[in-house]
């Protein structure tokens, strides 16, 4: 890597380094929880009778964690680093900066002091009381001012499209949290939504749909553009591509949310226009994983060797997996089957883990070297190890939610001769027990390969030498055969 | 809603369609100044980008789905008022009641409208009635020597009763155990459907403001005592005057009255708990147990046949 034996001063890397170290240590604990719930499922005493250890304090503990801790710290790092880089500048505050990352922390510190004390809002992934969604707030516009700022003082003439992705992330966000967390306050800890009943509910999943689309997409796809070409060693493939799937995909995804509340209280009309707009926004989607895996078109053979670039493109392998699965589970007839079913589990798996945890990590494992000033990573043979324990991992995961989950909404749909339905909830729970286990077996890979990871990072920085000729480095001489 | 937000509703969706395909031509159309497959002349970081066109196959998907999300929205709900030319509807969304909801079946069907829930249930109804109301025929005797009936009935059971009652019926804590031959209303075929048919409200009142503290403690002694505890005799002696307020319910005996809901104290099966603290949890607070009505949900013939079943459970 050529950028290792450069340094740019110029560049404000000591943010870049904090959000990296945080979003693997937040990774480790978010998905560590995520397994810990895993077992629960199979082992319910594993909540030790202890309110605060049970599956409902702990899940949005899990979901926030993954999300805004591991993801947001990925998205801060990577975004601060690619939008200096592109735009040839140094970042427009560093005081803002050092307050987005200290405040960023106290939020999820923040989170982890409150969910498992049963302090919640109620919303799904909007969990946090109004004391630390204000907080977020802040932190988000200071976020905004930097980062747009930085843009605006860049010295390119043109913004690399990777900046338009973190830019309309960063934005529709903002408008996202602050419209769906409006609340009245009656304590410290307790607040109510402004909106009710179905209103309520059509706020929730426009804030809940576009959280994937804006935060665990958008957001992402920014990621994707900078290190899949820096990786890669390759142009991306079709600036045309990127500016038709760039306006299409946050167009149509700020319509999708109706499709969590399909044949619920919610009007037809906002069932239809959230069903129709899911399944145009297919094709933009796939547009993104176009671009990313055609910018490989020369350097295939680089697959072989470069496990970082594995992590990359499998990333987007399952992007596009996902959502062509997303807008196929949107269609009404096929969410009457997979509604409430652990298939909806599956999809944000291969979603979460699959693209949003691999890219991040890849990208990762590209900045960590670079922010080190090392030639490379510590062991490269490391790396790949945590590919396959990654990629096993999410497809164990998420071939037994698809069974089990296809299972559950045919069990609950069977009927006898008499009219009366053939199974009770419980049964098919009691079915879904050995798919429970092996999606278990499926999160354990992926947090060991977590473990790996922060051992990699942690005697990747430690190492003491950084030229070509150490001894580390004659692990990684060899290339890794896949 | 009113005719604006139709329009603006209209517009807004259409528009993001339309402009989808306006962007989709802008682009195939190459208006870049950049020849196709040169590079865009910017660079970043080290990064360029090619000026490849769109791929053809998903260049036609796209036309593909923006065709169909317009004929989805020509056939269906979705832009604002406009009911579609199907007339489809999911089911009737502002009924407040189940005689409401029956009247607009109703309507609907004069209308020939395309409802879908009512046409579900129409189906529901054509397909599984016969077999059921065959089943529902049939006099309790009949169907207690009918291993498949009372299978039916199990499977209502697990699916409307099971979530207080549990799995296997023997209740919980406030939720009666319905094997045993303790009945708080009558444990008779009859008394059975008609808990189900109109529901029960059990009412214990609180006594704490009207005996204080020191009474409770007394009477708890007494209610004790018989079901043959080892009590604190004196105590109980005391609370054996006060019980007099009790037995308007539990009777003079203690034991209960199936008219009023009123259990049986001189058993051992305690419905909210027997242990000293539940019983003058009981006695200070009072007690509210509610069987719900399920009448209109499950109707004569299901609650016949799931009548039969809790009741085989005593009467094997």
């Amino acid at each position: 890597m050529s950028e290792a034996t450069q340094t740019h001063p110029e560049y404000n890397y000591d943010i870049v380094r904090k959000f990296a170290i945080m979003a693997v240590i937040w990774g480790i604990v978010g998905m560590g929880v995520g397994v810990l719930l895993a077992a629960q499922l199979i082992w319910p005493a594993l909540n030790f009778d202890t309110p605060w250890l049970t599956f409902s304090r702990l899940r949005p503990l899990h979901t926030n964690a993954v999300i805004f801790a591991f993801g947001g710290c990925s998205l801060f790092a990577t975004s601060y680093y690619v939008v200096q880089r592109t735009s040839q500048v140094r970042l427009f505050s560093d005081k803002l900066a050092n307050f987005t990352f200290w405040g960023w922390q106290a939020v999820i510190v923040g989170a982890v002091a409150t969910l498992p004390f049963g302090i919640t809002g109620g919303k799904e992934y909007a969990e946090l009381e109004w004391p630390i969604d204000i907080l977020i707030t802040l932190v988000w516009v200071a976020y905004l001012i930097n980062f747009f700022g930085t843009m605006i003082i860049r010295r390119v003439s043109h913004i690399y499209v990777a900046n338009w992705f973190f830019g309309a992330f960063i934005v529709t966000v903002a408008v996202l949290h602050i419209g769906n967390s409006l609340a009245v306050p009656v304590s410290l800890t307790k607040s109510y939504s402004i909106y009710g009943g179905a209103v309520d509910a059509m706020m929730q999943w426009w804030y809940g749909h576009n959280a994937v689309g804006f935060f665990l997409t958008a957001g992402f796809l920014g990621m994707m553009y900078y290190f899949v070409p820096k990786q890669a060693e390759r142009p991306v493939y079709s600036y045309r591509l990127s500016v038709i799937h760039f306006w299409a995909l946050v167009s149509l995804y700020i319509w999708a949310g109706p499709h969590h509340l399909h044949y619920t209280a919610l009007p037809d009309w906002t069932q239809s226009v959230g069903m129709v707009m899911s399944v145009v926004l297919f094709v933009p989607s796939w547009g993104g994983m176009i671009n990313g895996i055609m910018t490989l078109s020369g350097a295939w053979h680089k697959l072989r060797s470069d496990p970082i670039l594995r992590f990359l493109i499998v990333s987007l392998s399952f992007y596009g997996m996902s959502t062509f699965e997303g807008p196929m589970m949107a269609i009404k007839t096929v969410n009457a089957l997979s509604h409430y079913t652990d298939w909806t589990i599956g999809h944000v798996h291969s979603g979460a883990l699959g693209w949003v945890a691999m890219v991040s990590i890849g990208s990762i494992y590209h900045l960590i070297p670079v922010l080190f000033n090392k030639q490379s990573m510590y062991s490269i043979k490391l790396v790949n190890v945590h590919f396959w324990l990654a990629t096993i991992g999410v497809v164990i995961y998420i071939v037994a939610m698809w069974i089990s989950g296809v299972m559950q909404g045919l069990m609950w749909r069977a009927v006898n001769a008499d009219g009366t339905l053939t199974y009770s909830f419980v049964e098919s729970l009691e079915a879904s027990m050995p798919y429970y286990f092996m999606r278990f077996v499926g999160g354990v890979f992926v947090v060991v390969g977590m473990v790996i990871m922060a051992y990699n990072v942690y005697k990747t920085i430690t190492m003491k030498e950084s030229t070509a000729d150490s001894a580390a480095d004659e692990n990684n001489a060899q290339a890794q055969p896949a | 809603m009113s005719s604006f937000w139709s329009i603006w509703i209209s517009v807004i969706s259409l528009g993001s369609l339309v402009g989808c395909y306006f962007l989709l031509r802008w682009c195939l159309a190459n208006k870049t100044g950049v020849e196709e497959g040169d590079d865009m002349h910017h660079e970043f970081d080290g990064i360029i980008e090619i000026n490849n066109g769109l791929p053809k196959w998903w260049t036609y998907m796209f036309y593909m789905v923006l065709v169909w999300a317009l004929l989805y929205f020509l056939l269906y709900p979705g832009l604002g008022n406009f009911p579609g030319i199907l007339g489809w509807k999911s089911s009737h969304q502002d009924i407040r009641s189940l005689a409401e909801s029956k009247a607009a079946m109703a309507a609907a069907r004069e209308n020939g409208e395309i409802v879908q829930y009512d046409r579900e249930l129409e189906f529901a109804a054509e397909k599984f009635d016969p077999v059921f109301a065959a089943i529902a025929a049939k006099p309790i005797e009949e169907l207690l020597q009918d291993e498949e009936a009372l299978k039916v009935g199990q499977r209502l059971f697990l699916q409307n009763c099971s979530m207080c009652h549990g799995s296997d019926a023997r209740g919980a804590t406030g939720f009666p155990n319905l094997t045993d031959d303790d009945w708080l209303y009558g444990g008779s075929f009859e008394k059975i459907k008609e808990t189900l048919h109109l529901g029960r409200q059990g009412q214990m009142p609180g006594w704490l403001d009207a005996m204080g503290e020191k009474g409770i403690e007394e009477v708890v002694e007494y209610t004790l005592s018989l079901s043959g505890r080892s009590v604190n005799q004196q105590l109980a002696d005391k609370g054996q005057a006060r019980f007099a307020m009790c037995a308007a319910c539990h009777g003079q005996d203690g034991k209960g009255n199936q008219q009023l809901g009123a259990p049986n104290l001189t058993d051992i099966i305690w419905l909210y708990g027997g242990s000293k603290r539940a019983v003058t949890e009981t006695l200070n607070y009072g007690r509210n147990g509610v069987m719900p009505a399920f009448d209109e949900r499950l109707g004569e013939e299901k609650i016949h046949v799931v009548s039969a079943y809790v009741y085989s459970l005593s009467h094997k």
